[in-house]
């Protein structure tokens, strides 16, 4: 009881400061379904239903009391929403919160009278808060059939003006719009349809999914391994199709995608395989497309390579710039690191965007007119073309990290992370190994920034804030540190939905911000961590667990 | 000296060393000729050196409050609290509503003293409020997660609580109110002194010294300091861990708080992203001292405000640099790594030195 009252009462404030900060109005002019519930009220919704499923789920025993105890914190956080139209009624909230509109208070009472539409909001809170209730007492398996399919519809629903287009590029497939979408939100039709059809393929691959796994391991290593590398192969022939498939604006989230890809990796040599926290990673991203942008445009006139011809020196001044900054920070540890990679970041921005140096870096302007890269007439010049030039580089790079992973030098990298004394007792030369790591990154890096350079045409000093060090150190933590894989999920979740949700970009850095503390509460280890990781994150929590019940 | 330690000297010494010293040495070289230069060229008169070192005293005596939060908080949980900035932002956003009805009415003018007490005092509180909050969500669940962990949830409710406060409040640079006593200046002799400039000093300083003596002088203060050096032990001592830490959290609350007022009435405006930069440089500052040591952050915070602003027209102008106030950043940044160079764990920070900071 309780806890409910607690839960509704964190809830309520949820529901509240997700009205006042506009989300619930902005995401209301979309509809899941059409004209059945919009994307707002599925978002009140979600949280209500959540809030009540976590009350059922604290809840000692007893199928009555799991569902007075939804019941209560469901109808509490329908009453904060009803305490803020009231309230809202009284007093103008709007000289100090600017989204409490009466247009917000409209959505809230769905249209109605105050006071009938406070009741509605009353009843429908108590209504999602006994569906999260039942949800809890439902078996599991109906638990996640439920979750996954409805959690598609919304995903559907979310993505639609990304999936329409995307649809319409596929001839006689086109035909799936006319029967899912509408101008705003699903039909009715294809949100049954689409239920039941992720449902079904759920409980199919649920049921034999087990089976054909354990199929596979039975099968001799030949046969094994003729699987795994025909499935990479397809993976590689999809990756090469899929700027054909998909069409303009998602190979463009795609390139985005892939450019943090390739800092990511760098940077996850850095952080995830030698423990060097680098907050200043963006200098050398910055270093490589001023390196191409000087070496190649012609607006400056100094030299005018073709952007081939400037890569290997974008590289060799990304190395060097990663040597020259690894030296002065080599005794430094932890924190001190931290801090002092991200001022040499932001020196190297500052110099660019000043005057002193404008007549060599353009100042504030920055470089204009950067020559596309070619190959033997095919030139990359829009995100379609482009694609396969950052495809190849990420190829390439994630093959080194690899293969550097499991060398000499990667093991001694890992070793300098876990314990730099001792790594130094054995005989590690930390000098040595720590500026390779600086310098291995700040090549890749560099690379990155060439082709960065290359894409956009042009390359201004706005461009290399310390916000895109902070990324990237997000999305390898957030991927799993030091894991490949990790690295690229990570990159595809905090860059590449971003990107997707383009349409509410007001919202974007606060659930961004919000997944983050949420991913780092619930999963610490990282979307795909390294195996090494995961199991001591999972002993650690074990040993912890001993420790504190004697 | 005998040869013996001369060769044990030359032993110790590594090449990195000597490059490390060449760094350093060409740097301190540069600044010494561009000095002297700037001096001999005499552009400047002393009342611009004064001027110059009033405002680098006001700008460093706000960095040095809002540095006391993160050397609190990384000397009691060993982490970057990286939304302290937003925890120095959402005070003085918060309070403008308050400053601007009072403006409105004209009672901000008629009873400037009591005003500004009730501005400051709602600032304090938001940014308290905000700052427990973290500590209790975001924080409390990782304190014995690795390292990164708390980073990277820091970033998160940075990001979180920035567009929090835009959704709520807009996106806009908001106006700060004029406070009319607070305009104008006042003659000392032959030097004049802004008199907001003035304040921003006298009731940093004074607030201050009244955080520091309650960290040094008071039992709670002991306490903090006791689980800073060792939490284990000071919880076999009876000391309630868990409050001295959200203890820490309203200390550097309540600084951060009163440093956005200040922030806010030196430069007359408030936005939801005006605690980005300051942020980062109050951490430079808190690096700069010694981070963990709170004297140390009250003296990076001061050091780094005074060569912002006297550094590049000292410095640079010599030099022959086109607009060097474009640099003070880099200057800013550059003596951190001359710093950190010299004295790898900042000015005051001997004792963490010899822990794994």
């Amino acid at each position: 009881m309780k806890q409910a009252i607690k839960i509704g009462f964190i809830g309520g404030v949820v529901e509240i400061l997700l009205s006042l900060v506009g989300m619930v109005e902005a995401f209301s002019q979309r509809d899941i379904i059409a004209n059945v519930i919009s994307m707002g009220h599925t978002l009140l919704f979600i949280v209500a239903f959540f809030m009540s499923y976590l009350a059922a789920k604290r809840t000692p025993h007893g199928t009555l009391r799991v569902l007075a105890n939804s019941f209560i914190s469901g109808i509490l956080i329908s009453g904060h929403l009803v305490l803020l139209v009231m309230v809202g009624g009284l007093i103008n909230l709007r000289k100090v919160f600017i989204n409490a509109s009466p247009m917000l208070y409209n959505l809230l009472t769905f249209g109605m009278e105050r006071d009938t539409g406070s009741l509605l909001l009353l009843l429908l809170g108590a209504l999602s808060g006994l569906l999260g209730g039942l949800f809890f007492l439902a078996p599991s398996m109906l638990r996640r059939v439920l979750l996954t399919s409805l959690g598609s519809v919304v995903v559907a629903g979310v993505l639609q003006d990304l999936l329409r287009p995307t649809f319409a590029l596929w001839g006689p497939l086109a035909v799936i719009n006319e029967w899912l979408f509408t101008a705003n939100g699903l039909t009715i039709q294809g949100t049954i349809g689409l239920t039941i059809l992720i449902a079904s393929f759920f409980l199919f691959w649920s049921r034999k999914g087990k089976a054909i796994q354990t199929g596979f391991r039975r099968l001799p290593p030949a046969p094994q391994r003729i699987i795994k590398v025909t499935s990479i192969l397809i993976l590689v022939f999809i990756l090469l199709l899929l700027p054909q498939v998909l069409g303009l604006f998602l190979s463009e989230v795609f390139t985005i995608v892939g450019l943090y890809v390739l800092l990511g990796l760098g940077l996850n040599i850095v952080v995830g395989y030698a423990g060097l926290l680098d907050l200043g990673y963006v200098a050398f991203f910055a270093i490589g497309s001023y390196a191409v942008a000087v070496l190649t445009s012609p607006e400056l006139g100094f030299f005018s390579l073709s952007f081939w011809e400037a890569l290997p020196f974008a590289i060799l001044f990304g190395v060097i710039s990663g040597v020259l900054l690894g030296i002065p920070v080599l005794k430094m540890r932890g924190d001190y690191l931290a801090i002092a990679t991200l001022g040499f970041g932001e020196i190297i921005r500052i110099l660019v965007l000043s005057d002193f140096l404008r007549p060599w870096f353009g100042g504030a302007q920055g470089i204009g007119k950067i020559p596309k890269a070619s190959i033997g007439g095919f030139e990359f010049t829009g995100p379609q073309q482009i694609y396969y030039l950052i495809l190849a580089g990420c190829l390439l790079v994630a093959f080194v990290s690899l293969r550097l992973r499991d060398s000499r030098l990667g093991r001694a990298w890992m070793a300098l992370r876990e314990d730099e004394d001792v790594a130094q007792a054995m005989g590690i030369n930390l000098v040595a190994t720590k500026l390779l790591a600086f310098a291995t990154g700040a090549g890749f890096s560099a690379i990155s920034g060439a082709i960065f350079a290359s894409k956009l045409a042009s390359v201004y000093p706005h461009s290399f804030n310390v916000m895109i060090s902070i990324n990237i150190l997000c999305v390898i933590i957030v991927g799993g540190m030091g894991s490949i894989p990790g690295v690229i999920l990570g990159a595809a979740a905090l860059v590449g939905l971003p990107e997707l949700l383009r349409e509410f970009a007001e919202y974007r850095l606060f659930v961004y911000g919000a997944a983050l503390v949420a991913m780092m509460l619930l999963r610490p280890e990282g979307l795909w961590p390294e195996p090494v990781h995961r199991r001591e994150f999972h002993e650690e929590g074990k040993e912890e667990g001993l420790e504190s019940s004697p | 000296m005998n040869i013996l330690t001369l060769k044990r000297w030359k032993e110790r010494v590594t090449p990195t060393d000597v490059i490390m010293w060449f760094i350093g040495g060409s740097l301190l070289l540069l600044i010494f000729w561009g000095s002297t230069a700037t001096l001999a060229a005499g552009t400047y008169t002393a009342h611009h050196w004064f001027d110059f070192v009033i405002f680098g005293l006001a700008q460093g005596s706000i960095y040095a409050l809002i540095a006391m939060g993160y050397t609190m908080v990384y000397g009691i949980l060993r982490m970057i609290n990286f939304a302290h900035s937003e925890v120095f932002m959402s005070g003085p956003y918060t309070a403008y509503f308050i400053a601007a009805a009072f403006h409105s009415s004209g009672f901000l003018n008629q009873y400037p003293i009591p005003s500004l007490i009730m501005i400051f005092l709602v600032s304090m509180a938001t940014s308290t409020l905000v700052a427990v909050l973290l500590e209790r969500i975001a924080y409390r669940p990782l304190r014995t997660a690795p390292r990164l962990i708390p980073l990277i949830t820091a970033i998160g409710a940075s990001f979180f609580l920035q567009y929090t406060f835009r959704g709520l409040y807009g996106s806009g640079f908001q106006a700060y109110p004029v406070v009319k006593i607070l305009e104008g200046e006042w003659v000392l002799g032959e030097f004049r002194i802004l008199k907001f400039q003035a304040m921003v000093i006298v009731a940093a300083a004074i607030l201050m010294a009244a955080l520091y003596s309650f960290v040094q002088r008071t039992r709670v203060g002991k306490a903090i300091r006791a689980v800073s050096e060792d939490k284990e032990t000071s919880a076999l001592m009876g000391i309630d861990i868990d409050r001295m830490i959200v203890t820490t959290f309203v200390i550097g609350g309540m600084a951060a708080g009163a440093a956005g007022v200040l922030y806010a009435l030196m430069f007359k405006q408030v936005h939801f992203f005006m605690g980005f930069i300051p942020g980062i440089k109050a951490f430079t500052s808190a690096v700069l001292g010694g981070i963990g040591n709170i004297p140390g952050a009250m003296m990076g915070g001061i050091f780094l405000g005074l060569v912002e602003s006297v550094g590049p027209s000292l410095f640079l102008d010599g030099l022959g640099i086109v607009a060097p106030y474009q640099l003070k950043d880099a200057i800013a940044f550059t003596m951190l790594v001359l710093v950190l160079i010299f004295r790898p764990t900042g000015i005051l920070g001997e004792r963490l030195a010899v822990k794994k900071a």
